[in-house]
């Protein structure tokens, strides 16, 4: 197994998986019925991704069957998902902020991503883009909304902003894994579009009537799996009936 | 999902001449199979009838969302998570495009929504009722949409155009959605002992009231013949029941699962089942508000629409701002 | 009475080649936004590969009351429809 893009592969996999589960807390929640369907569209595209990322790389592995018993089955340590997604939803404001900051990464690692010299890679990240692009749209504009619309609005999105900024500089990293497949041409170098990334979220930013501060220190690493606290009461939810019932197919 | 018809028609008051040679005309278009637009003339009863019928019929899509999005979280697979997480969207929409039809005959939104959360507008009593286990969203699926389906066939050719209309693009969009309840019981009782106790435990649980769904019985009935006549409903109460109790036992027997009704048994010269009394003081209750889970339901549906309320404003406030900067 | 934002109806091209049909609508606080509400609504089932939203307010709709000054002159104008014509049998197609 190429240990690596193993590794890649539940990066990408699990970004979406815990982004997708937190997205589905929403559903018959939200704050219009529009808005519930906009989100519910948003996770299942991820929900999506997520098992075709994650079916490869249990492709990859022989100790595990399949996607879920790599989505069920591993603990949060073996979770590869970046401490972003896995931030709780909060107010609508927060969801948005995590959506919008996310997104607006993902395309852009996508866009490259659809180069990979990974043919499977490759195949994903091209379904997956048109998908991304959508929702980094969308949660701009809704960003925009949120700055540009009442006092109140902008008060939660400076709140969620706040909440959130800490673990942009996560996604910005590079480590041994990516480097190993940069050089393979199977994985863009986040560096390659880090300008392109900051460009865009100063724009909406600005456009939102907010300030963009400079990236604090990065104490983030959930590529190793060191999570917050969140991820692990997310995973009890997520993973309690496969766990509870091991022998049951559903 | 739908609702049956649960308050009483509004009283229907002396007219004028004029309003009777309209009523006559009207009911003579409805007899000949027309269909009856937004702007149409109609009388007052047929269009209060109908903003209860339809808002009620949305009340419960969306209302319906919660005991099934209480499992979204803890879909047991990937791909039973993806097909939950669609039908619970599906029902949202459903409930968006009942109320759009209940907006063209004069009334909006937000009204009915407030009926709702202030307790004077009704919903479908089954989502009073918690879902337990994982089998629960199997059992919803397979008989509660199940029911629903038999009523809303009909109602795509009920005698008003945009519910009509609705009902057509609900009923295409639901067609999958007693299938995979139906998949996820059959998995479920040939699975392990545990989730053949949890499907038996479900089904126990869901009979009864789904046979709530189709509203009193027919003798009890009273409104029914002036919204037959008027192509509101097109079947009785009972005689929906009955095809939905003869079309589901067999499907019970082939999943080898027991209908919990020790009268339930086939009758040769009706051409049907004959089943136990149903209780109709627990539906009467349920009604009333008084169902296990109303108070859930409920709160849960304030919270959602008064949390939101923030988010409203702010993209209205934002939308009234271009539009002036706009207009400058 | 708790605000929502106004109504939008949805017209949907099915497929190139035919014409923008009446879908549904939508609530949404502007254009834009009604644009992706009628996306995310009304074409998640690969309905369409087009969208119109407009404001309900802003369609002007003809009066049910009026219906036989403006659709009844029309019954009696039969030379517009082809089958008015009767041709020789000669003519196979025309």
């Amino acid at each position: 197994m190429e240990r690596a893009l193993y590794d890649y592969l539940l990066r990408r996999g699990d970004d979406s998986l815990i982004l997708s589960q937190r997205l589905s807390e929403w559903c018959g929640h939200a704050p219009t019925i529009e808005v519930d369907l906009s989100l519910a569209n948003l996770g299942l595209d991820l929900l999506g991704q997520a098992t075709l990322f994650l079916d490869y790389a249990a492709s990859m592995n022989a100790d595990v069957h399949n996607a879920d018993a790599l989505a069920f089955h591993r603990d949060a340590a073996e979770f590869r998902n970046c401490l972003l997604v896995e931030q709780p939803n909060g107010d609508f404001a927060q969801t948005i902020v995590r959506q919008f900051l996310y997104s607006t990464w993902q395309k852009m690692l996508f866009d490259r991503l659809a180069f990979s010299k990974d043919p499977t890679v490759a195949a994903i990240a091209a379904k997956a883009v048109k998908e991304i692009s959508y929702h980094a749209d969308l949660s701009a504009d809704w960003m925009i909304r949120l700055g540009g619309g009442t006092d109140e609005s902008n008060r939660r999105l400076k709140a969620g902003v706040e909440w959130m900024w800490r673990l942009v500089p996560e996604l910005l990293v590079a480590d041994e894994i990516d480097n190993e497949l940069i050089t393979k041409d199977i994985a863009p170098d986040p560096a390659s579009f880090e300008t392109d990334f900051m460009t865009k979220i100063a724009e909406v930013f600005a456009e939102a009537g907010l300030d963009v501060s400079p990236l604090p220190r990065n104490f983030a690493s959930g590529r190793r799996g060191y999570h917050s606290e969140h991820l692990g009461h997310l995973l009890c939810t997520m993973q309690y009936l496969p766990r509870a019932y091991p022998d049951a197919q559903w | 999902m739908y609702t049956t018809e649960l308050q009483k028609n509004p009283r229907i008051l002396p007219v004028s001449t004029e309003a009777a040679e309209q009523t006559v005309a009207f009911e003579a278009r409805v007899a000949g199979d027309e269909y009856i637009e937004p702007k149409d003339w109609m009388p007052e009863a047929y269009r209060k009838t109908l903003v209860r019928q339809i808002s009620q019929h949305a009340h419960s899509e969306i209302v319906g969302m919660l005991p099934e999005s209480n499992w979204l979280t803890r879909a047991p697979s990937l791909r039973r998570k993806a097909i939950l997480f669609a039908k619970v969207q599906d029902e949202g929409g459903h409930g968006l495009y009942l109320y759009a039809a209940a907006e063209t005959l004069g009334t909006s939104r937000a009204e009915m929504i407030d009926a709702l959360h202030d307790g004077r507008a009704k919903y479908s009593t089954i989502f009073n009722y918690p879902t337990m286990n994982w089998a629960d969203i199997g059992a919803i699926g397979w008989l509660v949409d199940g029911a629903a389906i038999m009523n809303q066939v009909p109602l795509q050719r009920t005698s008003y155009g945009p519910y009509a209309r609705a009902m057509v693009r609900i009923c295409k969009e639901e067609s999958f959605h007693q299938r995979q309840g139906f998949d996820i019981m059959l998995h479920m009782a040939k699975g392990t002992a545990e989730q053949k106790a949890m499907a038996q435990d479900a089904l126990n649980r869901w009979w009864w009231p789904s046979l709530m769904m189709f509203g009193p019985p027919d003798d009890n009935s009273p409104n029914s013949a002036q919204s037959m006549r008027w192509r509101i409903k097109r079947e009785t109460n009972d005689e929906i029941r009955q095809k939905f109790i003869d079309a589901t036992v067999p499907q019970a027997a082939l999943l080898g699962l027991t209908l919990p009704d020790p009268d339930l048994k086939w009758n040769d010269a009706k051409g049907g089942h004959d089943f136990g009394a149903i209780d109709w003081e627990e539906f009467n209750a349920v009604v009333r508000g008084e169902g296990p889970c109303a108070l859930e339901r409920i709160s849960a549906r304030r919270t959602a629409w008064d949390d939101g309320a923030w988010v409203r404003d702010a993209a209205d406030s934002y939308a009234a701002k271009q539009s002036s900067k706009k207009a400058a | 009475m708790s605000s929502d934002w106004p109504l939008w109806e949805v017209f949907i091209r099915v497929r190139g080649g035919l014409s923008h049909r009446h879908a549904g609508s939508v609530h949404a606080p502007d254009g834009e936004m009604a644009m992706r509400h009628a996306r995310d609504t009304y074409t998640r089932r690969m309905e369409g590969v087009s969208l119109w939203v407009i404001q309900s307010n802003d369609i002007i709709a003809s009066d049910p009351a009026d219906s036989s000054a403006l659709f009844e002159p029309a019954q009696d104008k039969i030379y517009r429809h082809p089958t008015f014509y009767a041709l020789p049998t000669e003519v196979e197609h025309m």
